[in-house]
């Protein structure tokens, strides 16, 4: 990299949740300064962390400048953009031009974006490539819990056979209440937005779209599928009764939305109540199928400001420790 | 299919084999093997029970094999329904008629519906069932669970399976 070997200096694109979690851990972390951050109204140069976000909780803008995100991106030199717009599954942007042309001018990138990776894994992992700069995304699939570096770094020894898992928080609250206190789906549906769990337009996450976009991300980093949103099958969560929750309790059953990586689906399974992947509340989980270390698998938060940011952080210390 | 064999051999060493080559050269794959020394006939005797899968259209070779070994069979059974699942459907399960949903399955010949759980709320409302099927085998059940795949998405009734396990326990399991 180009900056000073003992600061990492990084922007941030996109400060909703996601964004102000990020600057607000990354206050705690010595050497990482963040030298710009872009919201949709405009740009924070050289920002206070603390005073952008007590603006942003107070409704006030950040800006403090002309720059747009992508003059961020292609003329402020720093080493890390951390991309972490909202998801647009249609098209994958703004972030996938904020992603290419981080790429093009040969900065690393950090996303928790699921857009852009889902548009265009293959052009953006060969940009990186090709431009000798890293693109990390642990955050895109299950927010705080590890799976992208816990596959490619810890588990570097086994093949990966299949990873399944409850990639969907939302998904999971709403099945996990529906079950345990005999609610109907609306009801529970109702409440999950009121808690800020669901959207008011539940659609992306109810209908699978979510865990679609993470099983196309796994299949393409771990299996070299090549697969976009097409090639999933993709069945939801809105048909499910209580009555059948029940009647699968009494068979000793949960019902979870599982998204198998190999198989490309994402589909309401039903799974034994003792088994590891019958995570409850908002928790995720995955099982990764190995050859030679078995079936492994991992729970956490899916979800969440700082946890999220937890993910983005781990991907920008590991760019730290490769380059010294 | 799985088979289990009441035999008697010659009380002499190296019966065994006379059951076992007829077996395996049918492609048989031998589950248990029980030699009754304590239970001697009168016709001096031992008892043999052996539990086996096999191509069931083999099973009269086999037979004229062991026979032929000098190898006496004194029953046959077969063993049919041992792999057994769960599956839960929703939607408009009576509309859609139950009857034929459970005879298109009985009619396979390898599988069947074995308990069905109903629950309706209301009348105009969607129903769910637990269906549990049981099969001749693991291969049987994957295909019976495949046809009632196929009926749920012809009804448009939503299918949902068990987690397809890898040797850990839950899910499909087999039954003696």
């Amino acid at each position: 990299m180009r900056n000073s070997q003992s600061t990492l200096t990084l922007s941030i694109i996109g400060f909703g949740a996601v964004g102000q979690g990020v600057a607000t851990i990354v206050q705690n972390v010595p050497h990482i300064k963040v030298v710009a951050i872009a919201d949709s109204k405009g740009v924070a140069r050289m920002p206070d962390l603390n005073d952008v976000l007590a603006r942003k909780r107070g409704g006030q803008p950040i800006a403090n400048s002309n720059l747009t995100a992508l003059d961020v991106i292609r003329t402020i030199d720093h080493d890390v953009v951390v991309e972490v717009t909202p998801t647009n599954i249609q098209g994958g942007e703004p972030g996938l031009t904020h992603v290419r042309e981080a790429l093009k001018n040969k900065r690393n990138v950090v996303t928790s974006n699921k857009g852009p990776l889902v548009a265009a894994f293959d052009e953006l992992t060969q940009l990186a490539y090709t431009n000798g700069v890293a693109l990390r995304y642990e955050a895109t699939v299950g927010g705080a819990m590890p799976i992208v570096n816990l596959i490619r770094d810890t588990l570097a020894g086994a093949r990966v056979l299949d990873i399944r898992g409850v990639l969907n928080g939302t998904c999971n609250y709403i099945l996990t209440r529906m079950a345990e206190e005999a609610l109907d789906y609306d009801q529970v549906l109702s409440e999950a937005q009121d808690m800020g769990i669901a959207e008011a337009d539940p659609t992306y996450d109810v209908a699978g779209i979510d865990t679609a976009c993470k099983v196309i991300i796994l299949a393409n980093a771990f299996f070299g599928r090549h697969a976009t949103f097409a090639d999933v099958d993709v069945t939801g969560i809105d048909r499910i009764t209580q009555d059948a929750l029940q009647l699968a309790r009494q068979r000793g059953f949960a019902v979870k939305l599982v998204g198998d990586v190999q198989e490309l689906t994402v589909s309401p399974k039903l799974i034994p109540i003792a088994h590891p992947l019958n995570v409850s509340g908002t928790l995720n989980a995955a099982s990764i199928l190995t050859d030679t270390a078995g079936e492994i698998t991992v729970a956490g938060k899916g979800a969440g400001s700082i946890e999220t940011a937890s993910a983005i952080l781990s991907d920008v210390l590991s760019l730290m420790r490769d380059r010294t | 299919m799985r088979i289990s064999m009441d035999l008697e051999l010659q009380d002499r060493p190296g019966q065994l084999k006379h059951v076992l080559t007829p077996i395996s050269d049918l492609g048989g794959n031998i589950a248990s093997i029980v030699h009754h020394h304590d239970k001697k006939t009168f016709r001096n005797t031992v008892p043999v029970s052996v539990i086996f899968d096999i191509e069931e259209q083999t099973l009269e070779e086999l037979q004229e094999g062991l026979e032929k070994n000098g190898v006496a069979i004194v029953r046959i059974g077969k063993m049919r329904l041992r792999a057994r699942t769960h599956i839960l459907l929703i939607g408009h399960i009576i509309h859609t008629n139950l009857r034929e949903t459970i005879d298109e399955i009985d009619g396979t010949g390898f599988a069947e519906v074995q308990d069905l759980s109903l629950s309706m709320p209301a009348i105009d409302g969607p129903s769910s069932a637990v269906i549990t099927i049981m099969a001749t085998g693991d291969e049987e059940l994957k295909k019976s669970i495949g046809i009632l795949r196929q009926i749920a998405e012809r009804k448009d009734l939503l299918f949902i399976e068990p987690l397809d396990e890898r040797g850990s326990p839950g899910g499909v399991s087999n039954e003696e």
